[in-house]
């Protein structure tokens, strides 16, 4: 082909993606927008196998990989999903860097002139330095989402002195890349050697409660890698595309930022978990108390009302009692009450996790509502059923110098009658006291959550 | 705008206009919808693959080509892992209440 054409079916296949983003704006149109992907995607891997060799190479390479990456995606638990879009970050990152190798190596295969410019030093310098930080911290946020390593933060003193220095210095090889006149190897590889330390020390003292804002920024970091490797090679699509991701993924960083009512520089400084034990030990010495009944009460209270709003936390997840939950939500149904979710942006482990959850357990999407959507609704609410959620229903948040304050919450206060099904009294993520566990009209229900909802439904 | 313009510059401007496209269609995302949203653009910044291939594609084997290779494996890795494991829950938010309602 020539290289006109080439270009051309690039465009078509930027458009492809761009509709392909466009298509989730609804989960009718979703998964049309998905094919949408996929064409795309076979569009670029086609027109570009008409511009290179070793094809029996290049096409076992995709076999193999397709075959694992297929098998992994038929595989994986939904509660998983968070470390497997960490894993995946990981390996865009680390394809990123050995491309830019590759590309320092033999220019010449990229269309690049021999002596490389400044400019394309430079953009490669961009491409591995972010791509060495996506391999590491994507395997640290997937050691840690998985379990294999303490979600606590690791921190040491002068910690962030020590990560400027790093940047410095390897900014420093950077600039003598940039101007040595034949191809600095050292350099490069001390550069990239460092930004895969990095990676590793940026997200290490980030606790395991603000997973989702790390997975969301790292989705964004394999994005501007992937542009950053177009921008080497020349080629407008891997911008385009990289782009897309790269913003994607830094508004959900934002959203997930904005629904935990952290600014996004402390989140990335890490160290947040450590501080929130401690602010849970405080207290204010006064003894509360508190009601609490038995599942068979609370299946009494709900089968008679005429609206339950079901609040799932992770709690909910952890316990694996979303089939349950659905069970419930059904025989309510069957006796004519109004059953609606209500979903918090922070409900799982990454953006939008616990829709994932219900949706797989079969729970209509109809029914769940965002919090922007039902939190009106609370004031007419007979019954809300908080499941394994805390800092997300605390109306703390309402109270000016409280240490959540701001931070937008599901108005479950606000209903007739309040129900919280948890293991115990103990404080949330936050650290806080939670007061809708001391209202009248809270009811305690105290239990696995998975436990007392299976309670639940043989009561009804 | 006499005399070339330096291809730098042609791609910065794409890129400037595709993070604009990226930041008005992301926002158009439904919040139900924000895990399926990350991990199709996990798969479509598997389009790293298509470099990947470059990196693999040159005539004369040398160390370089087996860099490239291993990069298209984990690129195709992501791209199917990605586009699948999309599918199959965009596949649960399909309409289900017929039965119940």
């Amino acid at each position: 082909m020539s290289a006109n054409s080439v270009a051309f079916a690039y465009l078509i296949a930027s458009v492809f993606f761009i509709l392909a983003l466009k298509g989730l704006s609804s989960p009718l149109t979703a998964r049309r927008g998905n094919l949408f992907g996929m064409v795309g995607m076979a569009i670029a891997v086609i027109t570009t196998l008409t511009i290179t060799k070793n094809w029996a190479l290049i096409l076992a390479c995709i076999a193999l990989g397709g075959t694992i990456g297929a098998a992994v995606a038929r595989r994986v638990q939904m509660t998983a999903m968070p470390e497997l879009v960490a894993f995946m970050h990981s390996l865009v990152g680390l394809a990123a860097v050995f491309i830019a190798i590759a590309a320092v190596n033999n220019p010449a295969s990229f269309g690049l002139p021999a002596i490389l410019p400044m400019g394309s030093k430079l953009e490669l310098f961009l491409g591995t330095f972010i791509g060495a930080m996506t391999w590491s911290g994507s395997v640290i946020a997937f050691l840690k989402l998985s379990g294999r390593m303490s979600g606590a933060p690791i921190t040491f003193g002068g910690q962030h002195m020590v990560n400027l220095i790093l940047a410095i210095v390897m900014v420093g090889f950077g600039l003598w890349f940039f101007f040595s006149e034949t191809t600095n190897w050292t350099a490069f590889a001390t550069m990239t050697a460092i930004a895969f330390v990095l990676g590793f020390l940026i997200i290490v003292p980030i606790g395991g409660a603000d997973m989702p804002v790390v997975i969301s920024m790292l989705n964004s970091y394999s994005g501007w890698a992937a542009a950053g490797i177009g921008f080497s090679l020349g080629n407008p699509m891997l911008i385009i595309a990289g782009s897309l991701v790269g913003s994607s993924g830094a508004i959900l960083s934002y959203i997930m930022c904005k629904a935990m009512n952290r600014p996004f520089l402390s989140v990335i400084l890490g160290g947040f978990g450590s501080e929130g034990g401690a602010v849970a030990a405080a207290g204010d010495g006064t003894q509360k108390t508190h009601r609490s009944g038995s599942a068979d009460d609370a299946a009494f209270l709900m089968g008679n009302a005429d609206s339950v709003i079901i609040v799932p936390g992770y709690g909910l997840a952890v316990a694996r009692a979303q089939h349950s939950v659905k069970e419930l939500a059904e025989k309510l149904h069957e006796k004519g009450v109004n059953v609606r979710f209500a979903i918090h942006p922070v409900a799982g482990r990454m953006p939008g996790h616990m829709n994932v959850l219900l949706a797989e357990a079969e729970i209509p999407y109809e029914q769940v509502l965002e919090m922007d959507e039902i939190n009106s609704d609370f004031s007419n609410t007979d019954v809300v059923l908080v499941l394994g959620a805390n800092d997300v229903v605390n109306p703390a948040a309402n109270v000016p110098g409280s240490p959540i304050y701001g931070m937008p919450i599901l108005d479950a206060h606000k209903a007739r009658t309040v129900m919280v099904v948890k293991r115990s009294m103990a404080a949330g993520y936050a650290g806080l006291d939670n007061d809708l566990f001391y209202m009248d009209k809270t009811m305690m229900v105290f239990g696995d959550a998975k436990k007392v909802v299976e309670d639940m439904v043989k009561a009804l | 705008m006499i005399g070339e313009v330096d291809p730098t510059i042609i791609n910065l401007t794409v890129f400037v206009l595709a993070v604009f496209v990226g930041y008005h269609v992301v926002w158009n995302v439904t919040p139900a919808l924000h895990t399926p949203l990350m991990s199709v653009t996990n798969a479509i910044s598997g389009i790293i693959l298509v470099g990947a291939m470059l990196a693999a594609g040159p005539a004369e084997t040398d160390w370089g080509v087996w860099l490239g290779a291993v990069a298209v494996t984990l690129a195709a890795i992501n791209v199917f892992g990605g586009f699948l494991v999309t599918q199959r829950m965009l596949e649960m938010f399909r309409k289900k209440d017929k039965k119940g309602s």
